[in-house]
């Protein structure tokens, strides 16, 4: 619906501004703290105005924690987690929508059900599984030969970035999303390339991923940030403090009980901490925006 | 160029519903048959089989005396053209002709000669580069023409490949196609709902009517000579005229309820057995107030003046039915007038009123035995 009446354009223009002000002052303030010196930064009320320790602010917090190696297990287990979330959920979309095999509702379905079970919801067998990824086989072995065979077998996947990953690659949220789109794609395209002699991998490669490109740049832009804003699974799985991500580094720069609380460093360690995710958006948003809005015909 | 031959051909749906009943059909070298008939009567499912998209329940199909039935649709050396022309829209013009014989790795000049020939043909130079958003519904059609084109297959498949332009691009593709298939002479099964452009376009032409073939022939011998009275509805516009009658003790007239038609010849059938009587709007002919020959006097109820034609209908023979009598564009007609109509017997159609078959005369007959 558009309508063009001068009072409505100056409501929804103020509505707007106050919005966006309510999403960007708490991020303005963190930056005004990233740029204060520690007295500033604790007086109260805080100064509303930058002050000029933001690059030893920033090179405070970047040798504090190891900044350079957590950003890079951030963008590793980001990138892993959208790219993984990504190509499993398209292939099993494309499973679900073009072949017709049996049990397929059953799979969708399970699918499904998986929407409710988050990794919090079963993180103490998540754990388990990780801490030796072989325990469903040993559990499967025990089981069918009656405890007769006892197995020690260990794959530990703990401290590493398959651990970081691998839990949280699977997105009931993002299969459906493709499925939904998928099926708004006629499938007299499916039928032609059959005629045209495409198998059904050709067909997946050739035209469907090329149509998908919006959403999966969308889908991208939102896994990469669940990705890196992974919190509880990193502090569980990443026990070395060379595996630790951004994330937990933060946390750690937290200020204890006994010592000054230096927020200006905080604050200057969440603005590289928030750099990255940033700069996938900008550098994404022409996509994600056409992925959101309009399916391109 | 090789035929097609449906043998004993039954299609059941997952869900019951009989879209094919049992069909035998042979498309004849390099011919183009067209299966006309109303929505829901199985044609696009008829096309499918044939083209692989859809499995047979029963029978059989033969390409070029190979039988294809188990035959994935890239292996059958078919093209299809989609009502929708399903091209990709993410590639050009070029990349959609291209598309099939690169999977059939046909060789890079090959393919190259292959779309120019193609481009040439339909006039779709300019268009090469462009995605298919980038052009009008006629020039998309052609891009569709071009992919099956550019395949060289053994049988061409249509799917109502004109009913999505306006009526004027049509029958400008309707020529197009027709001399299209005159070049190319490709096995063709055309599948429409469109009388006209099954009539203009097609060597011979079926008439299908819930999964079942009421009538195969010649675009012109069915319009003469339809078999039952369905396809004496469908083929023909405006419609046939049906009315009620009894067949005459001699069978050389129809009784209907105000009147006696006389038939010419004797036609099969039993004496005093109920029938339909069928004229063509076009056959009825006004005639003098007192004319011998009159068989029915024409109440006008409405008229439709469609410029060349002028359409009247009404009440004729005293039934509650109304017909339909086409009169020159120049005639005279009002509502009340009165009408005397006369027709020549030999166009006049009988069917049984039960089975909806067609009462032979005695000649057509002796013809066919012939
Ligand atoms: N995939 C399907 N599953 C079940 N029934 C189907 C399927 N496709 C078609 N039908 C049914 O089969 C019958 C024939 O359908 P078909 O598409 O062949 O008709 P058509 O003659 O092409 O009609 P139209 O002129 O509207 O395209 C219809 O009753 C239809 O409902
Ligand atoms: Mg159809």
């Amino acid at each position: 619906m558009i309508e063009r009446t001068p009072i409505l354009d100056v409501l929804t223009h103020v509505l707007l501004v106050l919005c966006i002000a309510l999403v960007l002052l708490p991020v303005y303030l963190a930056f005004v703290a990233a740029t204060l010196p520690v007295g500033a930064v604790n007086s109260a009320p805080m100064p509303w105005l930058p002050g000029d320790q933001l690059f030893a602010n920033l090179a405070t917090a970047w040798q504090r924690e190891d900044l350079g190696r957590q950003l890079f297990n951030s963008m590793v287990m980001a990138s892993g987690i959208a790219f993984g979330k990504i190509s499993i959920s398209i292939l099993s979309a494309f499973a679900i929508t073009y072949f017709n095999f049996p049990f397929r509702k059953t799979a969708f379905a399970l699918i499904f059900v998986s929407l409710m079970l988050p990794v919090e919801v079963r993180i103490v067998p998540t754990y388990e599984v990780t801490a030796n990824a072989l325990t469903p086989f040993i559990w499967l072995i025990e089981t069918v030969t009656g405890g007769m065979v006892d197995i020690r077998l260990r794959w530990n996947l703990l401290n590493t970035y398959e651990g970081l990953i691998l839990p949280l690659i699977a997105s009931a949220t993002a299969t459906f999303l493709f499925r939904q789109f998928f099926m708004t794609i006629p499938d007299e395209l499916a039928e032609a390339a059959k005629i045209d002699s495409a198998t059904p991998l050709r067909f997946f490669f050739d035209i469907l991923l090329p149509l998908s490109r919006t959403n999966i740049a969308a889908l991208a832009v939102i896994m990469f940030i669940f990705g890196w804003n992974q919190y509880l699974w990193p502090l569980l799985v990443t026990t070395e403090e060379n595996m630790n991500t951004i994330v937990i580094g933060l946390n750690r720069m937290m200020p204890s009980m006994d010592a000054i609380p230096e927020w200006n460093v905080v604050m200057a360690g969440a603005l590289i901490a928030l750099t990255p995710p940033v700069l996938v958006i900008l550098f994404l948003q022409r996509w994600f925006l056409k992925g959101l809005v309009d399916s391109e015909k | 160029m090789p035929d097609v031959e449906l043998q004993g051909v039954r299609k059941v749906y997952a869900g019951g519903v009989v879209a094919i009943e049992g069909l035998d059909l042979k498309i004849e070298d390099g011919e183009l048959l067209a299966l006309l008939g109303p929505s829901g009567c199985g044609k696009s499912t008829l096309l499918r089989l044939c083209a692989g998209l859809e499995t047979l329940t029963a029978g059989d199909i033969r390409i070029g005396g190979r039988v294809v039935n188990g035959l994935e649709p890239g292996e059958r050396d078919i093209a299809m053209v989609f009502q929708n022309y399903a091209l990709y829209p993410h590639m050009t013009v070029r990349q959609n002709l291209a598309y099939g014989l690169k999977n059939r790795r046909t060789p890079g000049p090959e393919i190259d000669r292959r779309i120019a020939e193609a481009a040439r043909i339909l006039q779709i130079e300019e268009l090469l580069d462009r995605q298919p958003r980038q052009l009008s519904g006629g020039q998309r059609q052609r891009v569709a023409m071009g992919r099956a084109i550019v395949r060289e297959p053994q049988v061409f498949l249509y799917d109502e490949p004109l009913s999505n332009l306006d009526a004027k691009l049509r029958a400008h593709a309707r020529l197009e196609l027709k001399k299209l298939q005159q070049t190319l002479g490709t096995t063709s099964l055309y599948v429409t709902h469109d009388q006209v452009e099954a009539m203009t376009m097609a060597d011979r032409l079926v008439v299908m009517n819930a999964g079942v073939a009421q009538q195969v022939g010649r675009p012109m011998e069915v319009y003469a000579r339809p078999e039952t009275a369905f396809v004496a509805g469908f083929i023909g516009s405006p419609a046939m005229n049906f009315t009620a009658g009894t067949l005459g003790a001699d069978r050389r007239s129809v009784a209907l309820a105000g009147t006696t038609v006389a038939l010419g010849t004797m036609v099969q059938g039993e004496a005093g057995s109920a029938v339909t009587l069928g004229i063509r709007p076009e056959h009825l002919l006004p005639t003098r107030a007192d004319g011998q020959d009159a068989i029915g006097v024409l109440e006008v109820a409405l008229v439709e003046p469609l410029g060349a034609d002028l359409l009247v209908h009404g009440r004729l023979f005293d039934e509650t039915e109304t017909s339909t009598v086409r009169l020159p564009g120049s005639a005279d007609a009002r509502r009340g007038d009165v009408i005397p109509l006369a027709v020549n017997p030999a166009d006049l159609h009988v069917f049984d009123a039960a089975s909806g078959r067609r009462l032979h005369t005695i000649d057509e007959d002796r013809k066919a035995a012939a």
